[in-house]
């Protein structure tokens, strides 16, 4: 099979969803959801708390399975099968954790290798010093606060060049240096791949293009 | 497919050193596995005292021990990623085959650490005499595959379960009641120096590892992803 860049991966890729219904007992979450995105786009799904909005993220990184309707990943315009869909998309979100008993740099190691990304060792510290933890490489992430371990999920996130980049909750946790992180990543994996956002945030929601808006 | 920069091997062996550095750095499966042989040798070793045991009670005794000592830890590896939430990390960066290897290889390296420190203990609290070692190691290398095989399966199964507590040993146990009874078998031709042991069990031994491996293998995506 023809290997790809991570560059050509992220240009040919796009996510379809037709007819997508997701419920839980007698609550639904989303009901009939059809939309495409292509590279550059951005979607905010949006709604209260208990909407549905991780649940809907989670079946659009394949966590979850949709009741009815199907959703699509498309690289060259070729399906991706289901099973290969981790290759293509990263999740950073509450309920996502880091091994807590590894150093930053042994996680993205881990994540670097297990993915096959090919990425140095220096890459990966540098991915770390772009993320505000210059310095904090080798520290074992239990001893991290909740805002450097938001910002070390951000960097394991970032490991694969992801085309799909979906974020939950994307600046819980942060300060105003994480918030500034968090628009600078936002707007470099937008420019080459497609960011999905969920949040309750007015001002986060703003970056978007698109909205789905979940109901409460 | 993207990401394959990395051999299958060095997936595998990415997935069995970060288990390994963080059972290292936590003891969290090798207390629970290692503290419960030991407690359990020791009141089986006080209760019956030592010496004079029948071959087929120490065939009997040893297999219990190791069977719920093992099952006490090797579950261990899959339901701490799911209590933790690292669960979900793997999931979206591993290759199903990676994960069930690696945690494979974890649990058997984990089970063969155990024996290296049972099978002594046992011997010399029980005052065991083996007639025939290689027999013997061979049992117990191929019953470790099989146990194993099965159990790295079952601890992927309850850790997308929400109740866990006692749901590996019932899960377990009848999946591993065939491995046990052939298992206690041969192992007694070991402890009796004038018994004949069966080729007929040895192959099943062998066949049960091969078969739990492979069906473990197939089924674990299923597990796994839904």
């Amino acid at each position: 099979m023809t290997k790809m860049s991570n560059a050509d991966r992220r240009q040919e890729f796009s996510l379809q969803l037709e007819g997508v219904s997701r419920r839980f007992g007698p609550r639904i979450i989303c009901a009939d959801v059809s939309l495409s995105l292509q590279q550059g786009d951005c979607l905010a799904v949006v709604g209260p708390n208990g909407s549905g909005k991780s649940t809907f993220l989670k079946m659009l990184g394949g966590l979850l399975r949709p009741d009815s309707g199907t959703i699509s990943y498309f690289n060259q315009g070729q399906t991706v099968r289901r099973e290969h869909w981790f290759s293509y998309v990263s999740l950073v979100a509450p309920d996502l954790a880091l091994y807590a008993e590894l150093t930053a740099r042994e996680n993205l190691t881990f994540f670097n290798k297990i993915g096959g990304w090919g990425k140095s060792g220096d890459d990966l510290l540098t991915l770390i010093d772009d993320l505000g933890l210059g310095g904090r490489a080798d520290d074992l992430v239990g001893t991290f606060s909740s805002g450097m371990k938001q910002r070390l999920k951000y960097a394991a996130a970032l490991v694969k060049d992801p085309p799909l980049l979906l974020l939950d909750e994307p600046t819980s946790n942060f300060d105003e240096a994480g918030r500034a992180i968090f628009i600078k990543i936002l707007n470099q994996c937008r420019s080459t791949g497609i960011v999905v956002i969920a949040t309750n945030d007015a001002q986060e929601a703003e970056f978007a293009g698109q909205q789905v808006v979940m109901g409460g | 497919m993207p990401g394959s920069k990395s051999s299958w091997a060095v997936k595998i062996v990415a997935v069995l050193v970060k288990d390994l550095r963080a059972e290292y750095r936590t003891r969290y499966a090798v207390n629970a596995i290692f503290l419960f042989a030991l407690t359990t040798l020791a009141a089986v070793s006080f209760s019956l005292g030592a010496g004079g045991i029948p071959g087929h009670y120490l065939a009997v005794l040893f297999w219990i021990i190791l069977f719920f000592s093992a099952l006490s830890g090797l579950a261990q590896s899959f339901v701490k990623e799911a209590e933790t939430g690292t669960a979900v990390s793997l999931k979206l960066n591993a290759a199903d085959d990676a994960v069930f290897f690696g945690k494979w290889l974890f649990n058997l390296i984990l089970l063969l650490g155990l024996e290296c420190f049972l099978v002594p203990l046992f011997l010399v609290l029980l005052n065991a005499d083996v007639a025939r070692w290689p027999l013997f190691l061979g049992v117990v290398l191929l019953g470790s595959l099989g146990m194993v095989s099965a159990t790295t399966l079952i601890a992927a199964v309850i850790a997308t379960a929400g109740v866990r507590g006692a749901l590996f040993s019932v899960l377990a146990l009848p999946i591993l009641l065939p491995l046990l009874v052939p298992l206690v078998r041969v192992t007694e031709y070991c402890f009796l120096a004038d018994s004949v042991a069966g080729s007929d069990e040895l192959t099943v031994l062998a066949a049960y590892a091969v078969v739990a491996t492979v069906v473990g293998w197939l089924l674990f995506p299923f597990v796994w992803r839904d």
